[in-house]
């Protein structure tokens, strides 16, 4: 058995951490990049949402390095991530490869399956070490989370340019050589410690950004072509609401339970969402309003092209923005990757942002569709 | 007596019989806009998102034009309609989406239905639904159990081989689907396949050329339901039930010459159904199929160009059925985007 996994962001440090340690076999697939785009959109359905033509992509090409069996978290709701494995399993077997699938879903399937997955997945019949990785992941994930946060949070104001980048980079690197969980935390935590050590200008004249959107093209730097960095770039303090440690906290923690972290959310949200929408879609409405509340200068909504909830999110927005004055600026990624584009854009909503500053917090609000 | 307003859209097709028994037993008016015209679907591109899927904008549309003509909206907000099945996401925004696109709107009624784990909750929302009219539980409970007779008298009909567009123009007759004629299975959401307009009129198309056309909608929906379980594909939304059921049923059906299937663009359900249709489809049947992909566009031409196409081929299929071909089996068309 030799596993694979679908690219997400940084996660994949996680998963690799883990396996070494359980001495299981697996195939990191190769980063996204655009051959991973071509083959995707090679085999998926036309018109389906973007991070499956990454997955698509991501899992052909490790089969073609040696992988025979696929890890995929199952999702559940009316979103279309729910079929994702399905739906891949038809394709692969149609093009002809024999790959079992270890699906891992919350709601559906009961609690001792999801542990009998994850047993077989780890080939160990001991609860507890099985709880015990778990444990070990989700705190790799964590600190990754810290990481990402405090780097977006605090690149606009490095003194020297390119010096977290530079420690960022350097510690992807050196986990990627590493094994063990052991390692990848204690360098984790160097780099936490680096990063603080870095001097900061704390004088300079900075906006808040936010960034809300389908968990994806939030997450993946180059599914929204590093949209962060360039924030930063523009001087922008960035603060993203997904990623994958809220929603494994919130799924372990609270949904397990029977009530979501996100309640104080939907509240914000109810009056322009009432009932689940699916995917994040309620989650991103109460963002907006949040960051409304909490005086952010503005709002970045990112979404992979035809994604559902989030077109509803879009179709909703305008009475949010009205009622809460922030500006919101949408963004929809696809399998095109025309980063000019995209770039204009960014400047203009920040230099707009600027000048709605300048004036007055109460100058009439942007959305740009 | 108040107008209540009721768009001829998205579910109308499906619940409109439903609807109108309980508001009529309630003693109110109903005003349900016209068929979808330019001009619906003018009004509907002005007020939302480019990339929302056309029912969608065409929902927008026959709000638009019923708005000032009524009291009240009937706009339901749909989580599920069946047990452990849910529908598109769209639906579960629906008024939340209206009170966003048009500034000055009647008052709204949009009960919240949710059938995928709550089931006794329908007889509260019956009341809610009530309330706005009239304080009489009793007549509320009467309109009620009319509206459910005359909704399972008009789901019955639509078993013997009648199609709802039939239904609301009153010119039905009653053809059974396993008939002898020739039959084509149209597939894809009841609000593309009933809306003469979005679909170009397709209906019609098939029947001049002498097909009679069924729909996933005369079909029972358990047995639907257990032939997609039995061949073991997930999924928990109506509509692909409906859409996948129907298929796996009819190609064992003798009478059934072709499958069209309409999709609409940037539907997220689609997407996903339309792919394991087509993976199944090749696999299990040799019965000739073509996907139709609808937007906003209003060219005739393009879609009666492939439908005759594809009718000349079931056709072809017929005639030329003893001749085996030296090169692959029978004849597939592809899926077509227009």
């Amino acid at each position: 058995m030799k596993i694979t996994f679908p690219h997400m962001g940084t996660v994949y440090l996680a998963m690799k951490s883990i396996f070494d340690d359980l001495g299981l076999e697996y195939v990191v697939p190769p980063q996204n990049s655009k051959k991973t785009l071509d083959i995707g959109t090679k085999y998926s359905p036309k018109q389906i949402c973007t991070p499956f033509i990454y997955n698509m992509g991501n899992y052909i090409q490790a089969i073609e390095e040696g992988a025979d069996t696929i890890l995929i978290v199952g999702g559940n709701g009316t979103c279309r991530f729910g079929y994702y494995s399905n739906i891949a399993k038809e394709i692969l077997n149609d093009l002809g490869y024999k790959i079992d699938f270890i699906v891992l879903d919350q709601k559906y399937t009961k609690m001792s399956d999801l542990f009998n997955n994850l047993k077989k997945m780890m080939g160990t019949n001991n609860f507890l070490k099985v709880i015990y990785y778990i444990h070990k992941a989700y705190k790799i994930i964590e600190k990754l989370d810290v990481l990402d946060k405090y780097l977006i949070k605090n690149r606009c104001y490095e003194k020297n340019k390119g010096e977290m980048d530079l420690i960022f980079s350097k510690s992807i690197e050196k986990i990627c050589i590493q094994k063990g969980s052991e390692n990848t935390i204690r360098i984790l935590n160097e780099s936490i410690k680096n990063l603080k050590k870095v001097k900061l200008d704390t004088t300079r004249d900075t906006l808040k950004i936010g960034i809300v959107g389908e968990i994806y093209s939030v997450i993946d730097d180059y599914c929204n072509l590093n949209i962060c960095k360039k924030l930063n770039e523009l001087g922008c303090e960035v603060y993203k609401t997904q990623s994958i440690y809220g929603w494994l906290k919130n799924s372990i923690f609270h949904v397990s339970r029977g009530k979501s972290a996100d309640e104080y959310l939907y509240k914000k949200a109810y009056d322009y969402a009432k009932i689940e929408i699916g995917g994040h879609g309620r989650e991103n409405i109460g963002h907006i309003v949040d960051f409304a509340e909490r005086n952010f200068d503005g709002v970045i909504h990112t979404m992979p092209f035809s994604c559902m909830p989030e077109i509803i999110a879009r179709q909703i927005l305008p009475k949010v923005l009205e009622e809460h004055n922030i500006p919101v600026m949408s963004l929809i990624f696809d399998e095109m990757t025309g980063e000019t584009g995209y770039n204009t854009r960014l400047e203009a909503f920040v230099e707009m942002l600027n000048i709605r500053r300048e004036k007055s917090r109460d100058a009439k609000n942007l959305y740009w569709n | 007596m108040a107008i209540v307003g009721i768009p001829r859209s998205l579910l109308f097709y499906n619940y409109f019989p439903l609807w109108q028994t309980f508001f009529e037993w309630l003693g109110e008016d109903i005003l349900v806009s016209e068929k979808t015209n330019k001009k619906t679907l003018d009004k509907g591109i002005e007020v939302t998102v480019d990339d929302i899927c056309v029912p969608i904008k065409i929902f927008h549309g026959h709000i638009a034009e019923l708005k000032d003509k009524v009291d009240y909206l009937f706009i339901p907000r749909i989580y599920s309609i069946h047990e452990d099945m849910y529908v598109c996401p769209k639906f579960q925004a629906l008024p939340e989406m209206i009170k966003s696109s048009f500034k000055k709107l009647p008052k709204i009624i949009s009960p919240t239905v949710d059938l995928f784990s709550q089931k006794n909750k329908e007889l509260r929302n019956v009341v809610d639904v009530g309330k706005n009219f009239t304080d009489d539980l009793n007549i509320i409970g009467k309109a009620y159990h009319k509206a459910r007779e005359a909704y399972s008298a008009y789901t019955s009909i639509l078993k013997l081989g009648v199609l709802p567009s039939d239904i609301f123009d009153k010119k039905y007759s009653v053809v059974g689907i396993e008939d002898e004629k020739p039959t084509i299975l149209l597939l894809g959401h009841p609000y593309i396949l009933y809306d003469s307009f979005l679909n170009m009129d397709i209906i019609n198309k098939l029947r001049d050329s002498g097909y009679s056309v069924i729909t996933p909608d005369n079909f029972k929906f358990n047995e639907m339901a257990e032939i997609v379980n039995k061949n073991g594909i997930s999924m928990l939304w109506t509509f692909g039930v409906k859409i996948l059921g129907s298929m796996l049923k009819s190609i064992k059906m003798k009478n059934v010459a072709g499958i069209i299937y309409l999709s609409s663009f940037s539907c997220g359900l689609d997407s996903i159904i339309s792919e394991i249709f087509e993976k199944r489809i090749k696999h299990q049947s040799k019965i000739p199929y073509t996907i139709i992909t609808l937007d906003e566009h209003t060219g005739e031409a393009g879609v009666s160009t492939r439908v005759e196409a594809f009718l000349d081929m079931v056709e072809g299929r017929e005639i030329n059925e003893d001749y085996i071909s030296t090169h692959g089996d029978s004849i597939f068309s592809h899926e077509i985007n227009i």
